[in-house]
């Protein structure tokens, strides 16, 4: 593994770009259920963000963006999300993920299924994020860079 | 004949690529290359669904304003899309899996080569 | 509402207790273990549920999200199944119970990830049983390898080359089985199973289905490890940790054999895929092979757990010429081989894990008749479980091994009844050979009988028999009286369930 080198320009633009690219991933999350997108593309993107950081700035400081122990409880909890989706309407009388049967008062079928979806890929965009960054972090654990 | 193979170049390409991944899984030495050729062979299969979902002259499966939900048939065909985003997943979870093994070996037996790798293995 | 979703159930509590498996474990480390074998329990319980359903009022279907198939995902419970996925339950649950007592040597540190990988696999090998959506059985396919690679990786030094071995074979197998599903999805626009089942007589004979059928069969044949496709299997059992071996040898080929099962006699005829296309005979004499080199190399190894890995290859072979020789008595063959494999199999596993255990190796060359002292009531479980190997009445494994040969007679194929026969002696001769040492060999001079006990276990668990601890020796006890009841009770199964599901066509 190459050690580390202070680079002025690749620190300055990593810094810069970054949050674009997370706002992008949100737009692809969120557009994710009725054109081109969705929550494993918009998760993916928001990875690449936070990698882009730990791999022009070191592993250390990029702890100040996100913290490596947060990876595997973040995963969880993203699936969490997208099983808690399914179970509720499970719940509530209809099949798992039958996004009809959510409680939400007030709103049609078809717009209740698009409420479903919705938080599905949420759901998926933040296990996606969470897994990738603690697949590099696992990947590099042991080695120094300074 | 010839209208046959031309006609078909997309799926010639695609098995191109498949004796391609399966040539590096099995004659390569070095373990990362074999992880190499197990994605290619994986990435092979997800352009043969993609490409077996095109047709002519039909546009992107996307509600077009201009043409409307009714003319199904002016719209490529979603289904394959959707498996294959399955398809990558997994193939992204294998490759992460396959990554953790072989950093385990390395540290192991430190060598990625097959031959040294086997000859440690039979002498610790 | 849980009688409604029951068919559902099981594979959604695995993967939300295994999701949750890492959230908990910041409370204590404890509820790990704990979460996994409540788990496996509610999952059992929701099996024989599924079960008694299926029996009062014939098959279940499931429709997720209410899309109605073939355009939705549909879940189907029919008799085989139901039976399957409740024989998978149980035995994980066992090998679950007896993992209590090893976590403390073998996985020190990595608990948590450990009993989540391993509610994975049983999610894994749930949806694979249950799910009647072709696609949807390659992505819990992926979900049960997957798993299985990281529980094997966990093992010994040589457990990781063996982990990415297997990777390897096993990604190229549910490769196969994609691009196979591939062909079949092009030419008939159809993934659901009973869909398919209508519309594949229109096209039976086009050249794509007949290479979406055999790749589909090379696939899943790498996961079941059929002679030749093997290769991963020895290396993949010896060095894997002892709950790992015992959970993956019994569930992780026969969920393949299903699979198998399920494409061939239910998806395509039954008539088309023995006469017009000879996909059955092909598999027959692989198996049939497979059962004699299985069972000769057997013989030649010194460590039981790589005897026991080889004899899987030849028991398996049991399965795959149930399934080739295609007629009713070889179908019942192959299904009760399944339920008693996974038993026999699983009570071996175990009582290897006790041995290393207790004296920190299994090999053959080094038992002798101190191990009769020490180890009591496994020993006696290997023996019940060796006798039901070899096929000796009224064990299980006489039962199915009868059907078999039964088959055979049936097809009037003398040397598929040859190759039963022969190789019933070949596993007569490698597991006598422990029995014999273990009984009847005395120990080495200096070592009187009775001395030499570990007696590491102060609170005087096992009534002064020598065994460590009951959490280890009950599993395994319980796993080798169930293949008593499975061989007396055998007519109830052959009737009860497997007669009512025999494959149309046969």
């Amino acid at each position: 593994m190459l050690k580390y080198k202070y680079n002025p320009i690749i620190l300055m633009v990593s810094r810069v770009v970054s949050p674009f690219i997370m706002l992008f991933a949100l737009y692809v999350i969120f557009h994710g259920h009725y054109s081109p997108g969705g929550g494993f593309q918009g998760g993916t993107l928001l990875a690449a963000s936070l990698l882009l950081i730990r791999l022009a700035a070191g592993s250390e400081i990029a702890q100040l963006q996100f913290r490596s122990v947060l990876g595997t409880p973040l995963g969880s909890l993203g699936v969490l999300i997208y099983f808690g989706a399914g179970f509720t309407a499970l719940l509530f009388g209809g099949q798992f993920l039958n996004y009809g049967f959510l409680p939400v008062a007030g709103l049609t079928a078809a717009e209740l299924r698009s409420l479903g979806i919705l938080m599905v890929e949420i759901g998926v965009g933040l296990a996606v994020m969470a897994i990738l960054v603690a697949i590099y972090d696992d990947l590099l654990e042991g080695y120094q860079d300074d | 004949m010839i209208d046959f193979i031309l006609g078909h170049y997309v799926y010639w390409a695609i098995i191109a690529l498949l004796i391609i991944g399966l040539y590096g899984m099995i004659f390569k030495n070095n373990l990362a290359k074999k992880l190499i050729g197990m994605t290619i062979f994986q990435v092979a299969i997800i352009m043969f669904y993609v490409a077996s979902a095109s047709k002519w002259a039909a546009t992107v499966p996307v509600l077009d304003t201009a043409l409307g939900a009714a003319e199904a048939a002016k719209y490529i065909s979603p289904l394959q899309h959707c498996l294959m985003l399955t398809a990558i997943v997994v193939g992204v979870a294998t490759s992460g899996v396959a990554f953790a093994l072989v950093i385990s070996i390395f540290r192991t037996y430190k060598t990625l080569t097959e031959s040294v790798l086997l000859e440690r293995m039979k002498s610790s | 509402m849980i009688i409604n979703n029951s068919p559902a159930l099981a594979p959604l509590l695995l993967l939300a207790a295994a999701i949750s498996i890492p959230v908990l474990a910041l409370l204590s480390k404890r509820l790990a273990y704990l979460t996994a074998i409540a788990t496996s329990l509610v999952a059992t319980a929701v099996s024989v549920l599924n079960l008694w359903r299926v029996w009062e009022s014939g098959p279940l279907r499931y429709h997720f999200g209410g899309w109605t198939p073939p355009i939705g995902i549909e879940y189907v419970v029919d008799p085989l199944s139901a039976f399957v996925a409740l024989v998978v339950n149980a035995v994980a649950l066992v090998v679950l119970w007896h993992a209590m007592g090893l976590a403390d040597e073998e996985i020190a540190g990595r608990a948590v990830p450990y009993y989540s990988l391993v509610l994975l696999l049983l999610c894994g090998a749930n949806g694979m049983i249950l799910t009647g959506d072709l696609f949807n059985l390659y992505v819990f396919l992926e979900i049960f390898s997957l798993a299985c690679y990281g529980l094997i990786g966990i093992g010994e030094k040589q457990a990781a080359v063996a982990s990415f071995r297997y990777l390897i074979m096993g990604t190229v197998g549910a490769s196969f089985y994609l691009l196979g599903l591939g062909f079949i999805y092009i030419v008939t626009g159809s993934l659901n199973m009973a869909d398919l089942r209508n519309i594949l007589p229109l096209v039976y004979g086009n050249p794509a289905i007949t290479a979406g059928l055999t790749l589909i069969v090379v696939g899943m044949g790498i996961k079941m490890a059929i002679f030749p496709l093997h290769g991963w299997l020895p290396d993949a059992y010896t060095y894997a940790p002892s709950t790992t071996s015992a959970l993956i040898a019994p569930l992780g080929t026969k969920v393949a054999a299903y699979v198998i099962i399920r494409v061939l006699f239910y998806v395509f005829d039954a008539g088309y895929v023995s006469g017009a296309l000879p996909m059955t005979d092909f598999i027959a004499w692989l198996a049939a092979i497979g059962i004699i080199y299985g069972s000769v190399l057997a013989i030649a190894q010194n460590e039981m757990k790589r005897m026991l890995a080889y004899s899987s290859v030849a028991q398996i072979g049991y399965i795959g010429l149930g399934i080739g020789m295609a007629n009713p008595f070889g179908f019942i063959g192959a299904v009760l081989h399944i339920v008693n494999h996974a038993f026999m199999k699983g009570t071996l596993f175990l009582v290897a894990a006790n041995l290393r255990k207790n004296s920190g190796h299994s090999d053959i060359a080094r038992l002798d008749a101190a191990y009769r002292k020490k180890l009591p009531w496994s020993m006696a479980a290997f023996t019940l479980a060796a006798l039901s190997m070899i096929g000796l009445p009224p064990t299980a494994g006489f039962f199915s091994k009868w059907y078999l040969a039964l088959a055979a007679v049936d097809k009037g194929n003398w040397v598929f009844l040859a190759v039963i026969l022969v190789s019933s002696l070949l596993n007569a001769v490698y597991f006598f050979r422990i029995l014999e040492r273990v009984y009847l060999l005395p120990p080495p001079a200096g070592e009187k009988e009775g001395e030499g006990f570990p007696l590491k276990s102060k609170t005087g668990a096992g009534l002064g028999l020598g065994e460590e601890k009951w959490g280890l020796m009950i599993p395994a006890c319980v796993l080798s009286f169930c293949l008593l009841l499975l061989g007396i009770g055998n007519a109830g199964i052959v009737k009860g369930v497997i007669q009512r599901i025999i494959p149309i066509g046969m």
